[in-house]
């Protein structure tokens, strides 16, 4: 299974010079396993995916953690949905007093969006998931909810023996900098238990979390702890924070690696990076 | 393993932050956490004691109505939430581990999910004799 990153960065895309390093566009993944591929997260980085090597008979799956903005901006954007005889499904979570279906409307309606969602042309499936297993292809997927405003997945999938953790937004502990001691009461767990490859949110340093407390993201330490905990064996720090530049981005990155020692890589997340699992 | 529902996590860190007793139970009426306020008022800590089944709970701090009469599992706030899956609340009298006597209001929640599945409840307590 490869991973590509199409999009890292969190809250909301940017195209400043110095933030190209990490990118700027916000969150999007597709794992790829041989000819089937499936896409988690519509932000803006859905936008730069290669189509052209996706068969158009075959069906298309997006995944989506969470309805807030750098999650589903690309979606309006995204080609396949344009496509009258495409077949798109669209899954994301459940569990709101309105239907998924609703709360995307409100995006894909005017005034924010010309086109509303009925009358997109692949007239794309929409799908609730809540603490859920499915089969979409190749691809196992597990969703749970996790802490985060909102409702709100993370996700993990299984192929060819691998398995992947997609939790892009997180807040494991709120106003705490240090997970319980006990797994069963840690947010999250299942999902990234003895993943090959964790991504995860990463958004912030620790003294800058402690007056975002509640937003719904974790600082590299907690991300770290939370990564050495359910024993993933890569981890790799998502959701850039892009009211940062990436100099600091780099720096806080390398002081919080040389005062901390895991047996496992850590590493900051690049757009287009690809990922072999 | 089978992680805890991320509303009795939320549950817990909430409980965690109030300075009122708190009992979180799961589904199976298992009481699977209490705050540090509540280990002030059974006189034990959680880490002490740790989980508690519902037939321990509900009969262990001798709840007993004014007159003194012994109160049944079943109209112990916690307890009805647990089986009727529904809000409940009454003042009555227990004893804590340390032998000392409280007269204390309980209202108890179900825990119902976004999923609409019941995964718990949880009680608040006021503790009428620390507080008159």
């Amino acid at each position: 299974m490869k991973v590509i990153l199409h999009g890292t960065r969190g809250a909301y895309p940017t195209s400043t010079p110095d933030n190209q390093k990490y990118g700027g566009d916000t969150p999007c993944i597709e794992l790829i396993h041989n000819d089937d591929r499936l896409i988690i997260d519509a932000g803006t980085g859905i936008i730069g995916i290669d189509w052209s090597q996706y068969d158009p008979k075959k069906r298309l799956d997006i995944l989506l953690t969470h309805l807030h903005m750098d999650h589903i901006q690309g979606l309006g954007f995204c080609k396949p949905l344009f496509d009258p005889n495409r077949e798109v499904h669209i899954w994301g979570p459940g569990g709101s007093a309105y239907l998924l279906q609703t709360r995307l409307n409100r995006f894909l309606s005017p005034p924010l969006f010309p086109v509303v969602l009925r009358d997109i042309p692949s007239q794309p499936e929409i799908h609730e998931l809540f603490n859920s297993k499915i089969e979409l292809g190749p691809f196992t997927v597990h969703s749970s909810f996790i802490i985060h405003p909102g409702p709100t997945l993370g996700f993990r999938v299984e192929c060819g023996g691998k398995s992947l953790a997609y939790i892009p937004d997180h807040e494991p502990m709120i106003g705490k900098t240090k997970l319980y001691d006990d797994d069963s009461w840690v947010s999250g767990f299942d999902l990234a238990y003895e993943t090959d490859l964790l991504i995860h949110d990463s958004q912030y340093e620790n003294e800058e979390y402690m007056k975002k407390i509640g937003w719904g993201h974790s600082s590299m330490q907690i991300c770290a702890e939370f990564a050495a905990r359910t024993k993933a064996g890569r981890l790799v720090f998502f959701h850039h924070d892009p009211a940062h530049d990436d100099d600091h981005r780099t720096q806080t990155f390398e002081s919080f690696m040389s005062n901390n020692s895991f047996d496992f890589p850590i590493e900051l997340a690049v757009q287009g990076q690809e990922i072999e699992i | 393993m089978a992680g805890r529902s991320i509303e009795i996590i939320l549950s817990r860190q909430l409980a965690d932050c109030l300075n009122v007793p708190v009992f979180i139970v799961d589904p199976e009426g298992n009481l699977v956490f209490y705050n540090a306020s509540a280990e002030g008022l059974l006189g034990r800590r959680f880490e002490d004691t740790g989980e508690m089944p519902m037939e321990m709970w509900s009969t262990a701090f001798h709840p007993t109505d004014e007159d003194g009469k012994a109160i049944p599992p079943e109209q112990v706030p916690l307890v009805n939430s647990i089986k009727n899956h529904v809000p409940s609340h009454k003042t009555f009298w227990i004893n804590s581990f340390d032998g000392k006597s409280h007269n204390i209001s309980v209202t108890a929640i179900p825990i119902i999910g976004r999923a609409q599945e019941f995964v718990g409840a949880m009680a608040i307590f006021w503790d009428n004799t620390s507080n008159s």
